[in-house]
């Protein structure tokens, strides 16, 4: 009804090239961007900042690392927490060394280098793929969280072994550290995961992301067509890098305020791989449903039996909330395997043509 | 200088000077080298029947071994808990058959792997659910095992033999004996070799491929609970164990995904190695490279050798 495209007529490749070709589309998007920009910040409470919001921009920000490196160029990966990790701990040493710097350029600076570490530990995919290159990325997760610990330099030789974030201030107002307010940290994280996003979105429509799609739907076809897998598998790894990076970093600055290496285990690869697969891969939007999805539906099954009075132990909700989370992802891969995104893509479908079924 | 010292001469001499101790770690190196052949074959078994790289084996030896134990918790006699411990297994089996693959068949290889990490999540928490996280002791005495070690003077130094260990190594072995007459003689191990084959040409032949992978995931659960048993009477059985399953995935890489000799061999090596390695050479490193030492070995196998000792050269190369 509402959602009609007729008469949005395109007299250009600019036009016809958009990234939301259709009016409502980018007026949705405008919407939601509003309501993340100005509505929340005005009405959300401290608590849904801080533990809903926050964390979930986070994530989205690491699925979308995940998704460049496995849903538009079909290299598995089970390294995130570690890649994260090492956006994270650069970020700490680059506050160390350059304490006048603004954070916020720190934050994109230390994504290049998780960016080169994951260019080193993606040499392999030029050699195999599938299940072998879990294994190589597995050998980053536990290499990378070895170094966490054990080289002391780079958490400045404290005592406990974590990174504690120092004050920093933007125009005054602190945005790290334990002064800054939520709705500060909120925003800026909201700002880079958004402008990241977009981003995002355009590299993969350009040439380097179809790139990406030709290697992963058919390698050899991709090379005979003039894509050189060397570059296009090491960009994927690179890009996908640099974006767990910046989400690393962002995580521990703007979110936990201090970390140890237990932030960026391999359930956190794990985490990420779901949020992936249930939004679904290859899919921006997607990303951002996952995560959205794994991360908030905890946080209603721990306030669901409050709600209807039943008393249930925490431990009982985080078990079951594994079941569940563990049977989602069987039921998405057999029922829906392009995820949350394929089934908002469905109900798109559906509106177009409404009331008509086809 | 020094440092090449360190690294290239110093460790023999230190092997040279204490060869009790060298025989020691090789001991170590080796128990552990067959736990992790153990879960090797666990995922060996699986790859070869159905194609589906199983993600869920590590969790499978730490159910098993639970059910075990929980069973025996509640007064059940520990043999008729290891019998029970077995139709849980078995009934495992068949509800991911039924659930899962049969829904997922003819889907990309990736899918499958990808549905059963959801089934290893699943599995967590049921475990926990059902018996609660903190960590068990094994029921070694109660299954009749041998417990403590043998002392053996040699080179003017003692050898410690734990006698669980000895255990370990000769069950194992039986195992894999039991296996490899099962694959090659018997009917239904026919059966597992035409599927692992050619899926098309099994069923065109008659063989129900929903009935060849409910053995073979029953397979794979036997093994889960013999490495469950082997390795809680080492250790306590918990759901740290898991995560040291993982190992088995270098394994598989040295070995070959479809190979159970490759599988065996590859354990000892890793388990060789990494002992070797983190007693002469971590300390250069700071001690605790056994978390990844398989790994990067894994890895540089990879770069020249990506078909393992004794793959098949199936690998597609880019």
């Amino acid at each position: 009804m509402f959602y009609r495209e007729a008469g949005q007529f395109k007299a250009t490749y600019e036009a016809d090239q958009a990234l939301f070709p259709v009016r409502q589309d980018l007026l949705g998007v405008l919407a939601i961007l509003a309501v993340a920009f100005v509505v929340i910040p005005f009405s959300a409470s401290d608590f849904f900042l801080n533990s809903i919001m926050i964390p979930f921009l986070v994530f989205a920000l690491a699925a979308i690392g995940l998704n460049i490196l496995t849903g538009f160029c079909g290299q598995i990966s089970l390294g995130t927490g570690a890649f994260m990790g090492v956006g994270a701990y650069a970020c700490y040493k680059l506050t160390t060394y350059f304490p006048d710097v603004n954070i916020i350029i720190l934050v994109f600076c230390s994504g290049f280098f998780s960016a080169g570490i994951g260019m080193i530990f993606g040499l392999p995919s030029l050699r195999i793929k599938g299940f072998y290159l879990v294994v190589t990325t597995l050998a980053a997760q536990f290499f990378l969280e070895w170094c966490f610990i054990r080289i002391a330099w780079l958490y400045n030789y404290n005592e406990s072994g974590a990174i504690e974030v120092p004050q920093r201030l933007l125009f005054d107002t602190p945005i790290t550290g334990a002064a800054a307010e939520p709705v500060v940290r909120y925003l800026i994280v909201l700002s880079i995961v958004v402008f990241m996003a977009i981003l995002a979105s355009n590299v993969i429509r350009g040439r380097i992301g179809r790139g990406w799609m030709m290697i992963r739907d058919m390698d050899i076809a991709a090379e005979l067509m003039g894509i050189r897998p060397l570059y296009a598998k090491l960009s994927a790894f690179a890009f996908s890098s640099f974006y767990c990076g910046v989400a690393g970093a962002l995580m521990v600055f703007f979110w936990l305020g201090a970390a140890e290496v237990e932030s960026f285990d391999i359930n956190h690869s794990f985490l990420i791989l779901f949020m992936v697969i249930i939004g679904g891969l290859g899919s921006i939007a997607g990303s951002f449903m996952g995560a959205a999805f794994i991360w908030i539906l905890p946080v209603l099954l721990r306030a669901l039996p409050g709600y209807f009075g039943i008393d249930v132990g925490a431990a009982t909700v985080e078990h079951i909330n594994f079941m569940i989370i563990g049977a989602l992802i069987v039921f998405f891969l057999i029922v829906e395997p392009a995820g949350l995104a394929r089934l908002w893509s469905i109900a798109r479908q559906k509106l177009r043509v409404w009331p008509f079924p086809y | 200088m020094e440092l090449i010292y360190n690294i290239l001469i110093d460790p023999f001499v230190q092997m040279g000077e204490a060869p009790d101790f060298l025989l020691q770690v090789l001991w170590e190196g080796f128990v552990a080298g067959t736990l992790y052949a153990l879960i090797a074959l666990g995922f060996v078994l699986i790859f070869k029947a159905s194609g589906v790289f199983n993600f869920a084996q590590g969790i499978m030896v730490v159910f098993a071994a639970l059910s075990l134990v929980g069973l025996f918790a509640l007064g059940i006699p520990a043999y008729l808990a290891l019998a029970l411990a077995l139709v849980i297994m078995g009934l495992l089996a068949i509800s991911v058959e039924r659930l899962v693959l049969r829904h997922l068949v003819n889907q990309p290889d990736i899918i499958l792997f990808m549905s059963t990490i959801g089934l290893t999540y699943f599995l967590i928490g049921l475990g926990e659910l059902v018996f609660g996280g903190d960590p068990k002791s094994m029921i070694t005495t109660e299954l009749g095992l041998p417990t403590g070690a043998t002392d053996i003077e040699i080179f003017g130094g003692l050898l410690i033999l734990q006698h669980i260990d000895i255990a370990a190594a000769v069950i194992a072995a039986l195992l894999v004996a039991g296996l490899a007459f099962f694959f090659s003689v018997t009917r239904v191990g026919r059966a597992l070799r035409a599927v692992a084959d050619d899926h098309q040409a099994a069923l065109s032949v008659g063989i129900s491929l929903n009935q060849i992978w409910v053995i073979v995931w029953f397979a794979a659960g036997i093994v889960a609970l013999t490495t469950g048993i082997m390795w809680g009477a080492r250790s306590d059985v918990s759901f740290a164990l898991q995560i040291i399953a993982l190992k088995a995935l270098p394994v598989l890489i040295l070995g070959g995904f479809t190979s159970v000799p490759g599988a065996i061999i590859g354990g000892l090596i890793i388990g060789f190695g990494e002992k070797l390695f983190e007693i002469y050479w971590g300390g250069l490193l700071g001690g605790g490279v056994e978390a990844w030492f398989a790994y990067v070995i894994a890895l540089i196998f990879l770069l020249f050798r990506p078909q393992g000792l004794f793959g098949e050269k199936i690998i597609e190369r880019i």
